[in-house]
């Protein structure tokens, strides 16, 4: 029996669309339902005292702002890396993916420095509920950039070995990556003006 | 969306590239409007609005979400649809 896992490259003739595609929209459909229970947690914390505090007041505007930034301009790179490979261009792929890799990092250092910035100051998730729920957000869509990181370095350097032997099914692959990606992004840009803004 | 011609994915960079400054504008104007301390109801439904339109570019254009087969808008329809509801239920509790 052949464990070839097929319609990997062509659209499955079912759904339209190929295998891999599915799962990562299945995954990224798991993924709504993971930040949006915690979205639900912020807006039920936030309405259920009369007093919350405006996250400008607290928080540091523009350095979310820069990551905000640095965020969208990842996810630009990101798009143009799967579409330089559409046009059969490895080194423009390579180019633009050490750039979303690069900025993917500079979005985490200036994470660092505001949590460190927190720390100092003696604002823990313990804190407040205020803090609980920024920490809880913030940290989770950062681990999630780090998880991007992994997958798109692999794919910059071990992964891009499968260019040459089967370049249809690496395309799929960064497409795959890139979706993930732009989710991430996606977040943010929900994660920003009611954490930050609001 | 692989197995396109050289000429359409050279369009569709273009359109990358105009949703990319779309969306940088648009974190402008987000951020412009947040330094106006508008009462809280307006700052959170423009908030909402403008990420909103951030959002759907994002997943349109990016993700391909425009041109893409009905079985994943139906699937992204399904986990919108729990999520309302997980939403909802603290409220059926308060009820």
């Amino acid at each position: 029996m052949s464990a070839e896992i097929h319609y990997i490259s062509e659209p499955h003739p079912v759904s339209g669309i190929t295998n891999s595609k599915l799962g990562v929209w299945l995954f990224l459909a798991s993924e709504v339902m993971l930040f949006g229970g915690l979205f639900s947690a912020y807006i039920m914390l936030r309405t259920g005292v009369p007093d919350w505090p405006r996250g400008h007041e607290l928080l540091n505007v523009p350095l979310a702002t820069l990551n905000t930034i640095i965020l969208i301009t990842s996810s630009v790179t990101m798009v143009l890396a799967w579409a330089s490979l559409e046009l059969k261009n490895i080194f423009k792929f390579r180019l633009y993916m050490t750039i979303t890799i690069l900025l993917s990092f500079c979005f985490l250092v200036v994470k660092s420095f505001e949590y460190a910035h927190k720390f100092e100051m003696h604002h823990f998730p313990s804190t407040s509920n205020f803090y609980a729920i920024y920490f809880v957000l913030t940290g989770l869509h950062g681990l999630h950039v780090i998880g991007g990181i992994i997958v798109n370095t692999y794919l910059l350097l071990p992964g891009s070995k499968m260019w040459k032997t089967n370049p249809e099914q690496f395309t799929g692959r960064v497409e795959a990556a890139g979706l993930y990606w732009h989710f991430v992004d996606l977040v943010w840009i929900f994660l920003f003006p009611a954490l930050y803004l609001l | 969306m692989s197995g396109h011609s050289e000429e359409e994915v050279k369009k569709q960079v273009t359109l990358y590239i105009r949703v990319f400054f779309a969306l940088m504008c648009l974190t402008v104007i987000t951020v412009a409007i947040s330094y106006l301390h508008m009462p809280i109801l307006w700052a959170v439904a423009v908030a909402l609005f403008i990420a909103c339109i951030k959002g759907s570019l994002v997943a349109a254009f990016f993700m391909h979400l425009s041109t893409e087969k009905k079985i994943i808008l139906a699937i992204l329809l399904l986990a919108a649809i729990f999520f309302f509801v997980l939403l909802s239920f603290p409220s059926w509790h308060l009820a």
